[in-house]
């Protein structure tokens, strides 16, 4: 067995699957965001109609 | 609903790809040139598949939304372009691996490569540019020529290893070829579908907070307006 072989094909999976993590946690990231985002201005609204 | 769909492409994606990991590590013979490093075909070209759909479909909506100047179609437009672009990167990043140990060399100006490298870069420029144009139709509609202009390389990509007179590194198509042994299709396949859910799953839930986001964006023109 080619263990040079075995390790480049750890480490090919190994790197997509990070890559694809990483966007999943700049996704929730991102979506946390919006929501505090979004609940601020619609008190804010309500605020400003009273 | 979305929320429902999001999950249902999730773990539907998930299971797949547990499943088919394991046909792949334990099922699977070692090619016979390549050895163990081959298997890296189930991740490096699915990617590119589920990649290429995604920006036709992004194409397409980029078509709609000048015709129809419906935001919905920007919406689905950033939202596969973003996924797929991710998919591209993964496609080159475990290219570049496979490269290393098959060639010696991490990268070749090969037209393969170069002309997948261009189609990453392209639509990276999409993505970048968008945030800077803060009225929502000039940036809708800058984004949409953007991706009919960016679109225009895939075909590029596809070609490069089918052009007759063309020499390059990168090994030639299998599917059509016959290149890949019966023994290796079904992985190869499922592996297509495994990307499709899981990009699918990705992109609905971009949708969501594109629709958020536009919420957003009427919410501060209301509050300017009061």
């Amino acid at each position: 067995m080619d263990i040079t072989n075995l390790r480049f094909l750890f480490y090919g999976y190994s790197a997509a699957w990070l890559i694809v993590i990483l966007f999943v946690l700049l996704l929730v990231r991102r979506g946390s965001r919006i929501d505090r985002e979004l609940s601020r201005l619609k008190a804010l609204l309500a605020d400003r109609q009273r | 609903m979305r929320e429902k769909a999001v999950y249902a492409c999730a773990i539907a994606g998930i299971a797949l790809m547990v499943w088919n990991l394991h046909t792949i590590f334990m099922g699977l013979p070692n090619d016979a040139l390549q050895g163990f490093i081959f298997r890296i075909i189930f991740i490096h070209v699915p990617a590119t598949i589920a990649a290429y759909c995604f920006y036709t479909v992004a194409l397409v909506t980029s078509i709609l939304f000048l015709a129809r100047r419906n935001f919905v179609y920007d919406s689905i437009s950033v939202a596969c372009i973003e996924v797929a672009t991710v998919l591209i990167l993964v496609n080159l990043v475990t290219g570049s691996i496979w490269g290393r140990n098959q060639w010696g060399v991490w990268w070749a100006w090969d037209l393969r490569l170069t002309t997948q490298l261009m189609c990453f870069l392209l639509y990276l420029g999409y993505l970048l540019v968008r945030p800077a144009i803060t009225e929502p139709t000039q940036r809708a509609t800058l984004s949409a020529f953007i991706a009919i202009f960016a679109y225009a390389d895939i075909p590029l990509v596809v070609m490069a290893i089918r052009l007759p007179n063309v020499r390059t590194q990168h090994p030639g198509p299998v599917l059509e070829t016959g290149g890949l042994a019966p023994v290796y299709v079904a992985p190869f396949v499922i592996g297509i579908f495994v990307m499709l859910l899981i990009g699918t799953a990705l992109i609905l839930v971009r949708l969501q907070q594109e629709s958020e986001q536009r919420e957003i964006d009427s919410l501060r023109r209301e509050l300017h307006a009061l």
